[in-house]
């Protein structure tokens, strides 16, 4: 059942009655949130103000604002060089392009220069849809949480996207916040907690021991929690973490899932290597092994189609997580497997 | 324009004479690194640092001051040379070049070492990295300088080119770039390895103002620098026209002593036991000033 210390929205399975959103629309009402809270905020564009919902910044705050035209690389050192005389640069751009395409001047000029710069990294996932693979940022996530002197957030909805852009001002070094472009559940309230580096516990089940617990980022938390009503139908007893920060992890609330569940399934709109489920094995192979299953995107580029039948089609949909449930749980040591649940 | 007096060139020619004396010592010592490019900038080095710069060695985070941002990480032995004769720290740190737990990274870092502006290596975004300042500090009503300095080679990446781009579209009046135009890069004379001229023209077209001068000339330099400041509309390219490996006889005008450092190089005019050692022979030489530990 739903956390309700979670607080999270009445409707939390209904689809129909749940109200939708992108979580780019978080970081634009966060955007100028920050930039009121703070007169050292400033944002970065690079052509593309309105699909990254930068153009309401630039509204309230035009003095503020500078279009930098197609130039990503020269953007995240423009914005290093702004950081070291004291502002707080967001830039925007989509995910594919910066954290992409200028990685490396992220990683010498603002990370290992050290620097406070956040980037907004607006259409990640194959949900970006009709625009193809060329523009599905599934990459990002691993590219960025090797960095050192770094923060990598994955909202879960457009609520948790605009908490994630006004906690980034407070935060040290290089923020990557992820953003994706399709509408998706708007499942979380303001009073849902968020704490960067807290994974949140949004549903448990009501008895232990649990089955397995399932570990997600993005919009595809919400994938997660249709799962585990679903599963929970059958008898199956499962736990959902929202691990909105894959860097720097939340060691405890992910080792102690695993010591509840002895199973986990992660689930993140990305390549499964290197990506947020990498980070939790990362950790668990080390601290207590238990097995994992992986959904995410294997080892392939995205393509053209529309966001719902991309995730369909790259296997990220509640059924695919079900079926990663059932998986895991017959690849627990034999104690386990009598709590299979069929 | 000011004129420097006699006495001020004097002096400063005479740090510019130390300050490769010790870049080359550091090298000979670290055993790498880069040589042509650090003898060529060692009088705009010098210039910069002891005439030019608003900066305090002992307070090297003093907010009212200029900012020196070194794009070509590379020829940071010439800056660590300068900054340890500005005093911020000492010379005999400048040994320790290159070593295991050393500030004086092979690239600068700028967290390692107070002073430095920025890290950097990786050529091309040093210029970004400077309009960012300029930007910010112009946001903030500051009247601080924004020094950037390049190479010439390094105008093959595109990056550069955003950043030129930006500073015309910006006018940024309190940003000057100044060019090692040493027509050096690793793999050859710039003009074959990839033909960067009208360097003058492509500037302009971008919205600058631009400035030829002899890169070891003091007084053109400061010229040019006091030039710089006075035009208000454009942010100003100095093109320094340099001889890479200045001071050295034998690595002059030669493309194959840029990333290698006395003892390392070619041999086709000392063998490697003897170049350390005839580098500051020469430099003594050239000026009758240096005493060397290497005689």
């Amino acid at each position: 059942m739903s956390n309700p210390k979670a607080k999270l929205v009445k409707d939390l399975l209904d689809l129909k009655k749940l109200a939708q959103a992108p979580t780019r629309d978080g970081y634009g009402f966060g955007l100028v949130e920050a930039g009121k809270k703070n007169k050292n905020v400033v944002v970065l564009c690079a052509d593309l103000t309105e699909s990254t919902r930068s153009e309401a910044f630039k509204k309230e705050f035009p003095d503020r604002f500078v279009e930098m035209g197609v130039a990503e690389q020269n953007m995240a050192s423009v914005a290093a060089g702004m950081a070291a005389v004291g502002k707080i640069p967001f830039i925007s751009s989509y995910a594919m392009l910066s954290p992409g395409r200028n990685w490396e001047q992220i990683r010498t000029t603002i990370a290992y220069n050290d620097r406070h710069v956040i980037i907004g990294g607006a259409h990640a996932g194959v949900s970006v849809g009709p625009d193809g693979a060329t523009h599905q940022a599934i990459e990002d996530i691993a590219i960025t949480r090797v960095l050192p002197n770094m923060t990598v957030i994955v909202p879960c909805d457009a609520v948790e996207a605009k908490k994630a852009t006004i906690a980034s001002v407070g935060l040290k070094g290089v923020v990557y916040l992820r953003f994706a472009r399709e509408k998706t559940p708007v499942f979380t309230t303001d009073k849902t907690p968020f704490k960067v580096g807290r994974a949140e516990i949004l549903w448990d089940a009501k008895v232990s021991p649990l089955h397995v617990a399932i570990i997600a980022c993005g919009p595809l938390v919400h994938n997660a929690l249709l799962a585990a009503e679903e599963l929970g139908k059958k008898g199956i007893k499962v736990r959902v973490i929202n691990n909105h920060t894959i860097k720097p992890l939340d060691e405890k609330t992910i080792l102690k899932a695993a010591k509840d569940a002895g199973a986990l399934v992660t689930v993140e709109e990305h390549q499964i290597n290197g990506g947020m489920g990498s980070a939790v094995a990362e950790i668990i192979t080390r601290n207590y092994p238990v097995p994992i299953e992986f959904v995410g995107v294997r080892n392939r580029f995205g393509e053209s189609g529309e966001p719902n039948e991309l995730i369909e089609h790259f296997g990220m949909s509640p059924k695919h997580i079900i079926e990663a449930v059932r998986r895991v749980i017959k690849r627990k040591p034999a104690q386990g497997r009598s709590a299979s649940g069929g | 324009m000011t004129h420097l007096h006699d006495d001020k060139v004097k002096e400063l020619e005479q740090k510019a004479n130390e300050i490769r004396q010790t870049l080359i010592e550091s090298l000979i010592e670290a055993g790498s690194g880069h040589s042509a490019g650090p003898l060529g900038m060692a009088d705009v080095f010098a210039l910069l640092y002891f005439h030019v710069l608003k900066h305090d060695p002992k307070k090297p985070d003093w907010p009212e001051r200029d900012r020196l941002v070194l794009s070509n990480g590379h020829i940071c032995p010439v800056q660590y040379a300068t900054m340890a004769h500005a005093g911020y720290f000492s010379v005999k740190e400048t040994k320790t070049l290159r070593k295991l737990g050393t500030r004086l990274q092979g690239h600068p870092h700028r967290t390692s070492l107070p002073g430095l502006e920025t890290t950097s290596g990786p050529l091309g975004s040093g210029l970004s990295q400077a309009v960012g300042m300029a930007i910010a500090l112009r946001m903030d009503g500051k009247k601080n300088i924004i020094y950037c300095l390049m190479s010439d080679g390094e105008h093959d990446a595109g990056q550069t080119w955003e950043a030129a781009m930006l500073a015309g579209r910006e006018k940024l009046w309190n940003l000057v770039a100044i060019m090692d135009r040493n027509n050096i890069q690793i793999d050859g004379n710039t003009e074959d390895v990839m033909p960067l001229e009208p360097l003058r023209a492509k500037y302009e077209a971008f919205g600058w103002h631009v400035i030829d001068v002899g890169g070891h000339d003091f007084q053109e330099l400061n010229s040019a620098i006091d030039e710089a400041k006075a035009v208000y509309e454009k942010p100003t390219m100095i093109i320094a026209h340099t001889i890479p490996g200045k001071g050295v006889e034998y690595m002059e005008r030669d493309f194959r002593w840029h990333g290698s450092p006395p003892g390392k190089g070619p041999e086709d005019k000392f063998p490697r036991d003897m170049q350390g050692a005839e580098a500051l022979k020469e430099l003594r030489t050239l000026w009758g000033k240096i005493k060397s530990e290497h005689e």
